[in-house]
């Protein structure tokens, strides 16, 4: 099951795990990425904070955590292929995993019905 | 349309909202010392001849003909008349800031040329566009470390120049960061303490190479050390002597900076001076400041941009690596075109001679009696010696002898009063030298 935030993150939700990353939309609205800055293993992150950059050849974009969490494992890939966010934004084009996460706060998030309203709305 | 901005209304409403009624107010309540004067205590004005006779008369008043043996990060070297007419040619001179590079190829490959530059000397991957001065630029790769790292601990050794640091003091007043200064001391163990302060909370361990005394040290230990404490470690150098010392880059320094003032750019109270910035490539999303870089267009021929502007303030905003996002260009072209004239064995023979010179300015004055060496013979062209007196009145004395005679380290540091700091480059003759010597011995 995936949630997506207000900021075009996803969040989705393996036993005590939680995979981060941006959402196709998103991906598509920034262009063509060339860098993408994460964050190192056990940094801890509260919702909102910046968890890392996504830099594309329009724009440097704050990614922000759209949960609460301790970093356990992030997309070594990503260091060479960037643009792997243009090609698979929701499964390859991952970010980050977390871990220690407070599952009370993915209620505040919407999920993908709800986030394809919400970008209608958008638009 | 006015350029100012600010009705009388808004200024009203910008009082109320802080509670005052006038500026006067305003400047009592923010308990500023010197508030701006009022602009009726201005003179009533002058001719242009007057202001000019009023300027020249100013202007004699410097002592432009003493004998310059200081330095302490600034120094006194040849400048080839050449330097100062290409820079001075219009195309050059007035060419403002590149943002299209179509229409500034010329302007964009100097830069492009004096950041190749920065990076040979530094022993580093890539180099900025330049900053305004040595102090500012180690500031900034200060800044750069605590980004980098997400820590807000900066340990720096006080044998960094205290102009740098009292600029780094200045610009950190009112941030988020702890500067833990580490003193240099006379004995060997300046390193071990430097080494000893530097934690898990550290961003960086700056220092400075040759340091603030002119003693040139091995790095390699401390910045290893850094490193596996997770701190970066950042290194202020003078690019003449990086003509024959090991890089700072080869030493394991991550974020290199230095004032570029000696290569081609003359004395001058108040600058315009120039920073240089180098680092890895690890590192160079978290650098300041612009960055050319050369690629090739449709045709595939070689151009220049301006490139990883994602960093810089006006794209990325609040969140930019800094608020700087120019660069000091003249003088990044002068010291450019100066570096050109010299040529590789050009600097190398400048720096060769700085430091035979100075060892030969240190015998003669070492041969005074009362006068003792400090420090050790690993020096460049910049050596401490203690004297029987305070080294400031001796600076005066010798000033009425027609001698710029050194730097007294009283002023930074009250535990060496009687330590004079002095500077020796290409442009000193044995004759000057000699003199120098005898006028000191006289004036002891």
């Amino acid at each position: 099951m995936k949630y997506y935030s207000e900021d075009h993150e996803w969040v989705e939700i393996h036993g005590e795990e939680a995979t981060i990353g941006i959402s196709e939309y998103a991906a598509k609205q920034l262009g063509d990425i060339t860098y993408v800055e994460l964050p190192s293993e056990d940094d801890d992150f509260i919702v909102g904070d910046t968890l890392g950059v996504v830099e594309s050849v329009k724009a440097a974009s704050d990614i922000y955590s759209p949960v609460s969490g301790t970093v356990v494992m992030i997309n070594d890939a990503l260091e060479d292929e960037p643009n792997l966010i243009n090609e698979s934004p929701e499964d390859k084009g991952w970010l980050c995993k977390l871990t220690n996460i407070d599952t009370s706060e993915l209620d505040d998030m919407m999920n993908a019905d709800a986030y394809e309203k919400y970008l209608k709305e958008l638009s | 349309m006015p350029y100012i901005a600010n009705t009388e209304a808004d200024v009203k409403e910008m009082f109320k909202t802080i509670g005052c009624d006038s500026f006067e107010q305003m400047w009592e309540k923010a308990q500023i010392k010197f508030p701006p004067p009022s602009l009726d205590t201005l003179h009533s004005g002058l001719s242009e001849y007057e202001v000019v006779k009023h300027l020249n008369e100013l202007a004699a008043r410097n002592a432009t003909q003493l004998v310059n043996f200081l330095g302490a990060g600034y120094y006194d070297h040849i400048i080839p008349a050449a330097v100062g007419e290409i820079t001075g040619r219009s195309e050059f001179y007035t060419a403002y800031t590149p943002y299209q590079p179509e229409a500034s190829q010329g302007t964009l490959q100097a830069i492009y040329e004096y950041q190749s530059m920065i990076c040979r000397l530094t022993g580093l991957f890539v180099a900025n566009a330049s900053l305004y001065d040595g102090g500012t630029a180690l500031f900034e790769a200060m800044m750069m470390a605590g980004r980098i790292t997400r820590r807000r601990q900066a340990v720096i050794s006080e044998a960094v120049s205290p102009i740098f640091r009292r600029m780094i003091e200045c610009y950190s007043s009112n941030l988020d960061i702890e500067l833990i200064q580490v003193p240099s001391g006379t004995d060997d163990s300046a390193q071990q303490r430097l080494m000893e302060a530097i934690t898990e909370n550290t961003a960086c361990v700056i220092v400075q190479y040759p340091n603030v005394f002119g003693t040139i040290e091995a790095w390699e230990e401390v910045t290893a050390h850094a490193h596996a404490k997770g701190a970066l470690a950042v290194c202020s150098c003078y690019p003449i002597a990086l003509a024959v010392l090991t890089p700072p880059g080869e030493m394991g320094f991550d974020i290199v900076t230095g004032e570029g003032q000696s290569i081609g750019i003359p004395l001058s109270f108040g600058g315009p001076y120039l920073g240089f910035m180098a680092t890895t490539e690890k590192h160079m999303r978290k650098m300041p400041g612009r960055i050319c870089g050369r690629t090739v267009d449709l045709d595939g021929k070689d151009g220049f941009v301006l490139t990883l502007q994602t960093r810089e303030q006006h794209i990325r905003r609040a969140s930019a690596m800094s608020n700087i996002c120019s660069n000091e260009n003249l003088c990044a072209l002068t010291a450019l075109v100066y570096l050109c004239c010299m040529g590789k064995q050009g600097l190398i023979d400048v720096a060769e001679l700085c430091a035979a010179k100075a060892a030969f300015a240190r015998s003669e004055i070492l041969k005074i009696d009362g006068v003792k060496p400090v420090g050790g013979e690993a020096f460049f062209n910049e050596f401490v010696i203690s004297l029987p007196v305070d080294a400031a009145e001796v600076v005066g004395k010798m000033i009425d002898k027609g001698f710029a005679a050194g730097f007294p380290l009283g002023r930074y540091y009250p535990d060496r009063k009687n330590q004079l700091l002095i500077a020796v480059t290409e442009k000193r003759t044995r004759e000057e030298i000699k003199a120098l010597a005898n006028a000191l011995e006289a004036v002891l």
